[in-house]
Formats: C-alpha cells, sequence, structure tokens
C-alpha cells in the first residue's frame, strides 16, 4: 500500500517524527512547566509509537504506563505544588541562543554526518526479515531478561528499592504539633511510674461561710 | 523507504534539541531534568533501532534497565527538587549558592 509513493510505514514513520520533534521543541521553549510537562507526555506518547513501527512492543507499552503514567504525573505534581516565580527563571531566556544554537547545530551535524543514509541507510542495513505471527516479543524479552540477565535485574530491583527510601527519606518530616503514640513506651510504663498514693488523714474541714466567698471573690 | 539511518538521525537531532535545551532553561530546575528524560528517550530510540536492526534483543534490554534507571533518577531529583523548595522558597539555579562553589 502506497500513498503519494511512500509506504504506509515510512508515511506513519515521518508523521511521527515530526510531532515528536515538535514537542520536544514546545518542552525546551515554552513558558510554563505545566505545558512543558503535558508536551513531554505527547513526546513520550509518539516515541511509543515509534518504538511500536520497531517492534518493541514491550517497551512500548512499559514507556507508555512508567513515563506517562507515573514519571510524568510526579512531574506534574511537583510543578502544581511549587509557587514558581515565572519571570524570574525567563530572565535572559534567549541570551544564550548564540551559543546554545551552533553547539546543538554542530552535534546534529557531525552525528548525522555519522549515522546518516551513506552509513546506515536502508541498503546497507537491511530490514530484518518479518517475525513469525506467532512471535511474542514479551516472551523473548522474558527469557534473557530472567537468563542472561538476572544478576542485573535483581540490581535493578535494588536500585528501585533504594529509590523509593531516598525518596521517602528525603521528603519526610516530622511535624511539631503532631502527637504520636510510642507503643514501646506505652507498654513498658509502669504503675509506680505514674500513680502517687497520698496518705491523708480523715478530717471535715468546717463549712465557711458564703458571705466570705463572695467577698473573696470580689 | 525508511532505513536504521532515519531512526538514528531522529534521535540525533531529539538529543541535539534538548542540548540546546539545557542551554535555554539554565535557570529552571524542573525543565532542565525534563531535558535529561528528552535526552533519554534519544538514546533509548537508538538502541531500539539498533536492537530491531541488528535482529538483537539485547538492545531491547539495556533500554528496559535505562527506564528503571532514570524513573529512579527522576524520582529522587523531584524529591531533592521539593526539600529544596521547602528551605528556600525558590528552585531558581541563581539562587542555590550555599556551597559557593
Amino acid at each position: 500500500m502506497t500513498f503519494f509513493g511512500l509506504h504506509f510505514q515510512d508515511l506513519v514513520f515521518y508523521a511521527l517524527a515530526l510531532i515528536l520533534l515538535y514537542a520536544a521543541l514546545s518542552v525546551i521553549t515554552t513558558r510554563n512547566p505545566v505545558y512543558a510537562a503535558l508536551f513531554l507526555v505527547l513526546a513520550f506518547f509518539t516515541a511509543a509509537g515509534i518504538w511500536l513501527l520497531l517492534e518493541a512492543e514491550f517497551l512500548a507499552i512499559t514507556l507508555v504506563l512508567v513515563y506517562v503514567g507515573a514519571v510524568m504525573v510526579l512531574f506534574l505534581f511537583v510543578v502544581m505544588m511549587l509557587d514558581i516565580n515565572l519571570d524570574r527563571m525567563r530572565e535572559g531566556f534567549w541570551q544564550a541562543l548564540p551559543v546554545a544554537l551552533p553547539v546543538g547545530g554542530l552535534m546534529a551535524v557531525e552525528m548525522v554526518m555519522i549515522v546518516g543514509v551513506n552509513n546506515f541507510g536502508a541498503k546497507k542495513v537491511l530490514a530484518p526479515a518479518a517475525k513469525p505471527a506467532d512471535y511474542s516479543n514479551t516472551a523473548a524479552l522474558g527469557r534473557v531478561l530472567y537468563t542472561d540477565y538476572l544478576l542485573a535485574f535483581e540490581l535493578a530491583a535494588v536500585v528501585l528499592l533504594v529509590a523509593i527510601v531516598a525518596a521517602i527519606a528525603l521528603t519526610l518530616r516530622s511535624r511539631k504539633e503532631s502527637k504520636p503514640t510510642y507503643a514501646n513506651k506505652q507498654v513498658a510504663i509502669k504503675k509506680a511510674d505514674r500513680l502517687r498514693i497520698v496518705k491523708m488523714d480523715a478530717v471535715l474541714e468546717p463549712k465557711a461561710k458564703p458571705t466570705t466567698i463572695t467577698e473573696e471573690k470580689k | 523507504m525508511v532505513g536504521l539511518s532515519h531512526y538514528l538521525i531522529l534521535g540525533a537531532l531529539l538529543f541535539a534539541i534538548s542540548v540546546v535545551g539545557i542551554f535555554l532553561n539554565r535557570k529552571n530546575v524542573i525543565i532542565l531534568l525534563m531535558a535529561i528524560e528528552l535526552m533519554l528517550l534519544a538514546v533509548n530510540l537508538n538502541f531500539i533501532a539498533f536492537s530491531h536492526y541488528m535482529n538483537d534483543i539485547a538492545g531491547q534490554v539495556f533500554v528496559f534497565f535505562i527506564l528503571t534507571v532514570a524513573a529512579a533518577e527522576s524520582a529522587i531529583g523531584l524529591a531533592i527538587l521539593v526539600v529544596l523548595f521547602r528551605n528556600l522558597r525558590t528552585i531558581n539555579v541563581d539562587d542555590l549558592n550555599r556551597l559557593k562553589g
């Protein structure tokens, strides 16, 4: 199936690539950080589409679930919680452009010269043969992940655990007005610590006259 | 016909855009973190493109681990940002001069 002399897959690639570049440019130039976070969500979605074109289905779904679902929501939470002075942030925003554009452009030109069509074009690197219909990307990934890369997989789990502990330990603060109960102190308490028995003689005080009470009140 | 080079060029352009973003947003820590995420996305795109065209699943395993580490990194980075804002009432990079570096 061809449109305007292009294969359907190529058309999808060019459309997604344009959206991805537009979203990336918007992330770095937009004024409001909330919009920047939302454009980054668009960039991740589009990148997931491109990964689907490259037959990395599991990672495409993971990108949407983990990045759009968790990391970007975290970003949005933080951006909306903080009271940011945008005018001070944008001071001299375009001042760095004379430095940034040559550096970025030079990097892009250099990389494109290396990875261009002459070295990695469709004629140099042939497209791989189509996978059979019952091929499962998730199963193939899981097979190597749980055998060849088992140690790295467990280290990744440790990294995530450390990240959880670090994030909670950094942001946790004990409030002054909170009144927590300490179970160990409650259990260890003895009767003698709290109760004092005072011996008193059983003597009845004579009743004072009501007039004297009112005088005292005055 | 789209080949491997098209994906690699797209990754290179994405990387260059995020480098420019780091130059432009040098005062805003949040946008800096977002530019770093974009860079990681560009690198992951390269890994997946090579994995597809070389017919080797190891590239996708690398992307899996990069995603894990990047998620941990951004979680800790944002936690530091929240603590920073709580102490200084600002996240402007110009105001972060306590260490006199």
